[in-house]
């Protein structure tokens, strides 16, 4: 249950990256395209893996000599998207606005900096190397810090770590933390990055796919893995434009690696987001689904849907496009969801053939143009975290 | 500034076992002595579970199933935040061994307990509670940001909330990387408004002060700078004094919080 009616909160930038390009446009561009970012996996020389991933191209070059203590595959990314869209001159523009202490940072990951553990490992185990640092690189907070300290936001700088959904959690609480008064803008987003303890550990779950991902068809048959990072930037205002309108979030109580098998958590997170925004199911135009490739996560989510919005709301998984870029997936998804609406146009569900029994939603088999003014972005994870968006023009 | 009440807690570290065993040593009545902690057996997960529990989740359970015995506010109700440092130490190094291995292979339970709210999620299947539940990291502010996090929460979206703030010792090779040379646990339940069984009132804001508030025995100081989930003793000595008091709590990256405590 979640209390009230919030006031909607302005997003006055907002970027990501991901297999797909560095920034909006190219991201945007393959989207029209129909063109999925995801290839056969070749992370880390690995050859005993028959799955796909979502690779970020030019990760090479390490961070800036102020930030090295940051340097790891994660904040490379980080750095990367963080370049894009004027987003950096965007939150420098909001710190000299507000005052650094009136900003926040609310990052999400799911796994942090850890293939930089990985590879301190594989070098020497005992002991590590010297230039192994784990504290600004692997631990879970490293990402918020890099942040913090790349911009010198001095407001609160946490890292929530959800699983897959933590990125969309970050909307949640940069909300409340603004509307307690603790800051008056926040930097919120997700990193993750590829590593070998997702590709293997997915791969033990038996959940990765040996094909492209394909979210609700009745081939489907697991997740590709992607890394992904992207940023907004939340303001209180009334000005016409784009907006964070709900959110809800709710605990499946139910198993720490499978979805309830109706949604219960699911919907109770989509119902909390629609309270939260004061909107009915029919006022959403658009779902961006979780939508992640397993046959438990996509008919548990059409159960959960289809109870709410019946089969009405044009609903598509993009995670053919960008894989499934686990702790980053709430923000590249909410950036997907507001470009829906910039652009009046909702992607289709790539690489859905022939949907499976039960799923009884509006999936988009094709791309549709139509005028979109609000959606409902889905994130869930493991140990049953879910969170929903609503984000809309105002 | 937020605004809550402190209803039950849960406790655990060498020579502090449990909230109710600690109340001396806090008082400043007893000398501390930090007797290593008994291996702690999680009475609400099922017993396949709890043969599996990892030192970390029974860390959790420790301190949450101490405040559940205490609490007139069914955990069900409660929202949560559970805020670690680091997460499981010792799982992130036998992934990181077994990924040195030839064959790779990463045992399934190994990697869904690897992830940060691993014992938010055996804690919401064990209790039930599907309410809104947030894991995070702030490094060694952890507790603090994990309080305002819990805070937020509770005030703003009118929930009683549970806040566990732990961390475990890492293993070599890690724990050379990262040093937490002892264990610590630590769970507050919080709620919206008063009732009788509130402890304190708690109100918090960012300062500009930036010296920290201290516990009062050398031994605690030395505890609370020895774990991030330790920082908050002096917390814990107010609340076992029944005192009021003002404490700051300091921050590494950001403005320093600062605690208002008052006495139900």
């Amino acid at each position: 249950m979640t209390f009230g009616k919030m006031k909607p909160l302005r997003i006055t930038n907002y970027t990501y990256t991901s297999c797909l390009g560095a920034g909006l446009s190219a991201n945007w561009e393959a989207l029209q395209a129909g063109r999925s970012g995801l290839k056969p996996c070749d992370f880390f020389q690995i050859s005993d893996l028959d799955t796909w991933i979502g690779e970020v191209a030019d990760l090479g070059d390490a961070l800036p000599a102020r930030l090295l203590d940051f340097d790891c595959r994660n904040n490379r990314l980080a750095w990367l998207a963080l370049q894009q869209d004027g987003f950096f001159s965007a939150a420098e523009a909001a710190i000299a606005r507000y005052g650094a202490a009136r900003v926040g940072v609310f990052m999400g990951t799911s796994t942090s900096g850890i293939h930089q553990t990985e590879l301190a490992y594989f070098e020497n185990q005992d002991p590590l190397p010297d230039w192994y640092k784990y504290g600004t690189t692997h631990n879970v907070s490293s990402v918020a810090t890099f942040i913090q300290q790349a911009l010198g936001t001095q407001g609160p700088v946490m890292a929530i770590s959800t699983a897959c959904s933590s990125s969309a959690k970050v909307f949640a609480s940069a909300q409340r933390a603004i509307t307690a008064g603790l800051c008056d803008a926040a930097i919120v987003g997700g990193v993750d990055s590829l590593c070998l303890t997702t590709l293997y550990g997915f791969h033990a779950l038996q959940l990765v796919s040996p094909q492209k991902c394909q979210p609700f068809d009745r081939q489907r048959s697991g997740i590709s893995i992607g890394e992904a990072g992207g940023f907004a930037l939340l303001e209180k205002g009334d000005e016409s434009g784009l907006y964070l309108l709900g959110y809800g979030e709710s605990g499946d109580a139910y198993h720490m690696s499978s979805p309830h098998p109706d949604g219960a958590g699911a919907q109770l997170a989509m119902s909390a987001a629609l309270r939260k925004a004061g909107l009915a199911p029919n006022q959403i135009d658009y779902i961006n689904l979780h939508g992640t490739g397993t046959q438990a996560n996509d008919s548990a989510e059409a159960k959960a849907v289809e109870q709410l919005f019946g089969n009405a709301t044009p609903a598509s998984s993009t995670k053919g496009w960008t894989g499934h870029t686990l702790g980053a997936a709430g923000i590249v998804e909410a950036c997907i969801g507001l470009d829906a609406i910039v652009h009046g146009h909702l992607p289709q569900n790539l690489h859905l053939q022939e949907a499976d029994e039960g799923m009884n939603i509006a999936l988009l088999k094709e791309a549709a143009i139509q005028p979109v003014t609000r959606v409902l972005s889905n994130s869930f994870g493991f140990g049953g975290s879910n969170c929903s968006l609503i984000l809309g023009s105002l | 500034m937020l605004e809550c009440y402190l209803n039950a807690i849960g406790l655990a570290a060498p020579g502090l076992p449990s909230w109710q065993a600690s109340t001396a040593v806090l008082q400043g009545q007893a000398a501390y002595e930090p007797s290593p902690l008994e291996k702690y057996k999680p009475e609400l997960l099922p017993a396949n579970e709890r043969r599996r529990a990892t030192e970390l989740v029974r860390m959790a359970f420790r301190v949450c199933e101490e405040l559940m015995a205490a609490s007139a506010i069914p955990m069900a109700d409660c929202a949560s935040v559970f805020a670690s440092s680091g997460g499981d130490y010792p799982i992130i190094d036998q992934i990181c061994r077994s990924l040195c291995e030839s064959e790779r292979l990463v045992s399934p339970t190994q990697f869904h307990n690897s992830v940060h709210n691993s014992a938010a999620g055996y804690w919401s299947i064990a209790t039930g509670s599907r309410q809104p539940s947030t894991s995070l990291s702030a490094y060694d502010d952890s507790f603090a940001v994990g309080l305002l996090e819990a805070m937020c929460l509770c005030q703003q979206e009118q929930l009683p909330t549970l806040l566990a703030v732990y961390d475990i010792q890492p293993p070599y090779p890690l724990g050379g990387k990262r040093l937490i040379p002892v264990e610590f646990g630590v769970a507050l339940l919080l709620s919206p408004t008063a009732s009788e069984h509130s402890l304190s009132r708690l109100q918090l804001q960012s300062t500009d002060t930036t010296a920290p508030s201290t516990a009062a025995q050398p031994a605690l100081e030395a505890l609370r700078c020895a774990n991030p989930a330790a920082r908050s003793l002096p917390l814990l000595e107010l609340i076992a004094q029944a005192k009021s008091g003002s404490l700051v709590f300091a921050c590494t990256n950001q403005q320093s919080l600062q605690l208002e405590v008052q006495p139900c």
